[in-house]
């Protein structure tokens, strides 16, 4: 019998009832997150079948979504986004919820706050109603995103129902080289397998190059596990999971104790999954997406595909369609590409090294005329350590503007929404159609490259500044 | 939730792939706090195309969409199913979905049809070539039933099929097993993070 991986141990761990005949399996949730968008339905039906919130103590809410990310002072200006704020509010004092609302200077992006605060930890079970919970994934924890029926069934039994995902383990080894970085591995992965390609498989990240990875740089790479399909992402804790945690507010009084049980959870050698992937992280350059979805992806040095590139029929139809509505015909050398806009942040890349790379590239520079450049923190406290680092005045002196902390232009749900016809770089995680705004144009790139396409004013291979490199990891 | 035991209807052909839960409800939809009213905005993006198919009269009110590979990819947004249903949708057939979006789906009373690319390209094919065609779907058998007769088996998971077929609640069914979740957090739960201390 051949040993266990990471997540079947995790797995394994939270089985409050195993599948039979008469049911699926009941896994127990360790952390449940919470935000505005997701909610407000799951609240009602608890409330319509007079239930309870069975754990409160281990839900955690924010605002994120749909907050403005400027003028916060005079409150929220739309009356739907208000209405739906004050619904979490609500929510919340009701059922005893904590909750990180808009003017607490812990409030941010989900997906941030967990892991800030230490409450993501090595083992956990993890879900929240949104895809990008597999972020929480990088510390070695099952996380998963989940609609709003599930979110109803969390909150009521503080379990889940669940069958079996595969497994798929994702080995990327090699040195990168300068100036790529996590969202460049990532990219490169999504392209390389799909945008389904690890569907109804949760994915184990493995070798040199994500050992390699700072957790913020984890993170990333999670983050976008549901890009290419996959149920949840997860890294194997290590050294850098334990020192990352160590000494954050929500972490275990006995630390030592529960690094001695973290250590027990890394894949048996002898564990076998149901599919391997090996990507070279060396031959990497950064890397740019052209198209209309994450896999729609080249790097810096190339050119955009035409349909031709493609036997696959559907895949020809698909990349049609996604050059029209990118505006390109096809053939263009990515560094071509002009933007308009550059978008700085995002629970993919709103972490404070993220900003650190982007700073190093804008230190000293100024944003190209005409061009709209904003960095949004992914959390208020993400946002006061860069200031106290003087982050937000290299930002601002480049001509970017500094926002506080949510989704923003990610999703734009918000006021920060692209026009049609506007072209962005950005770092967020989904460059679908009118994902920043109808009609509007996403080019999905690391911190480090969309600075420099401020700087530019087009999309260009970052290696090719003047910086120190070897801060834009 | 409304059991789901046989639909007979239009087949509304939908000839994409990589749908993702962006195009079926866009985010300005999303600040409703309701639980219904989103079908009006379905594919809102799309629906000024020409010859759309949603808005020919031939696939009106039709309960079967048929659609490529990997619908519903993306966000995890439930509003996807909600305004599918909302519009009058009681299955979608496609050769893969993405995982959140069919569960999310089986747990509205909605049914994900899981066909190979050949038999989703014929049925896709008899919806654009004569608009109105029309499809059953039997989930008690296991089959989609083409307009000229010809029969596509289905697998789903039993559990989730017989879910689908008595409507039944699923928190309610996991509150049976309430002693069950009591045992755990009794002999099995970790110690914390608790998150109270943070409010």
């Amino acid at each position: 019998m051949s040993g266990r991986t990471l997540f079947q141990k995790v797995w394994d761990d939270h089985v409050v009832r195993a599948a039979d005949a008469s049911g699926p399996a009941i896994l127990f949730v360790d952390l449940h997150l919470v935000h505005e968008v997701t909610s407000p339905q799951a609240f009602d039906g608890l409330r319509l079948a007079g239930r309870k919130v069975r754990r409160p103590d281990r839900t955690l809410a924010t605002v994120d979504h749909n907050v403005p990310t400027i003028g916060r002072e005079a409150g929220i200006a739309d009356p739907l986004s208000r209405a739906q704020i004050e619904a979490l509010e609500r929510n919340c004092a009701e059922f005893g919820i904590p909750l990180f609302s808009l003017r607490s200077s812990r409030q941010g992006i989900v997906h941030i706050i967990g892991p800030e605060l230490g409450v993501t930890q090595p083992g956990m079970t993890i879900v929240c109603g949104d895809s990008h919970t597999s972020t929480h994934g990088a510390f070695g924890a099952l996380a998963f995103g989940i609609g709003t029926s599930e979110v109803e069934h969390v909150l009521a039994t503080q379990t889940l129902t669940q069958g079996p995902p595969h497994t798929m383990r994702i080995t990327i080894d090699g040195e990168v080289g300068t100036g790529v970085g996590a969202k460049d591995l990532i990219l490169g992965t999504i392209g390389q397998i799909g945008v389904a390609g690890a569907q109804g498989h949760v994915i184990e990240y493995a070798g040199s190059a994500i050992r390699a990875l700072s957790m913020e740089g984890r993170m990333t790479v999670c983050n976008m596990s549901i890009e290419g399909g996959g149920r949840a992402g997860m890294i194997a804790p290590d050294e850098t999971t334990f020192a990352w945690l160590e000494g954050r507010p929500g972490a275990p009084k006995d630390f030592s104790a529960a690094v001695e049980r973290w250590r027990e959870l890394p894949s048996d050698w002898d564990a076998r999954f149901d599919r391997e992937v090996v990507v070279d992280a060396a031959s990497l350059a950064p890397q740019v997406t052209w198209g209309t979805n994450p896999g729609m992806v080249a790097p810096i040095t190339g050119r955009v595909p035409v349909p031709d590139d493609y036997e696959d029929a559907a895949d020809r139809e698909g990349v049609q369609r996604a050059l029209e509505y990118m505006g390109l015909t096809g053939g263009e050398a990515i560094e071509d590409i002009a933007v308009d806009t550059v978008f700085i942040g995002s629970c993919t890349n709103g972490r404070l090294p993220d900003l650190r790379a982007a700073a190093a590239v804008v230190r000293g520079r100024k944003v190209k005329e005409g061009m709209r450049a904003m960095v949004v923190p992914g959390s208020m406290q993400v946002k006061a350590e860069a200031e106290a680092e003087g982050l937000d005045q290299v930002f601002r002196a480049a001509g970017f503007e500094w926002r506080d902390a949510g989704c923003s232009m990610c999703l734009a749900m918000n006021d920060d929404i692209l026009q049609p016809g506007e072209r962005c770089a950005s770092t967020s995680n989904r460059n679908f159609e009118g994902r920043q705004g109808k009609g509007g144009r996403t080019h999905l790139v690391s911190p480090p490259m969309a600075a420099a396409a401020a700087i530019a004013g087009h999309l260009v291979d970052v290696r090719s500044f003047d910086t120190d490199l070897a801060e834009v990891r | 939730m409304d059991p789901f035991i046989r639909v007979e209807g239009v087949v509304c052909p939908l000839d994409r792939s990589d749908v993702d839960t962006d195009q079926i409800i866009p985010k300005q939809f999303l600040k409703r706090i309701e639980r219904t009213g989103f079908g009006e905005f379905l594919f809102w993006d799309w629906r000024g195309e020409e010859g759309f198919p949603l808005e020919q009269p031939a696939y009106a009110g039709a309960p079967i969409l048929v659609a490529g590979r990997n619908f519903g990819c993306g966000s995890s947004r439930e509003h996807a199913p909600w305004a599918l249903e909302d519009h009058g949708f009681r299955a979608v057939i496609a050769p893969s979905f993405a995982d959140i979006f069919r569960t999310n789906c089986t747990k509205i009373g909605m049914l994900p049809v899981e066909l190979p690319e050949d038999q989703v390209r014929i049925l896709m094919d008899q919806a654009v070539g004569e608009p109105g065609t029309t499809a059953v779907i039997d989930l008690e058998r296991q089959v989609v039933i083409a307009a000229d007769g010809r029969e596509f088996a289905f697998t789903i998971d039993p559990v989730i099929r017989e879910r689908l077929l008595n409507g039944w609640d699923d928190i309610a069914l996991t509150l049976t097993h309430e002693a069950e979740i009591s045992a755990f957090e009794r002999d099995h739960e970790r110690e914390g993070p608790v998150t109270t201390p943070f409010a």
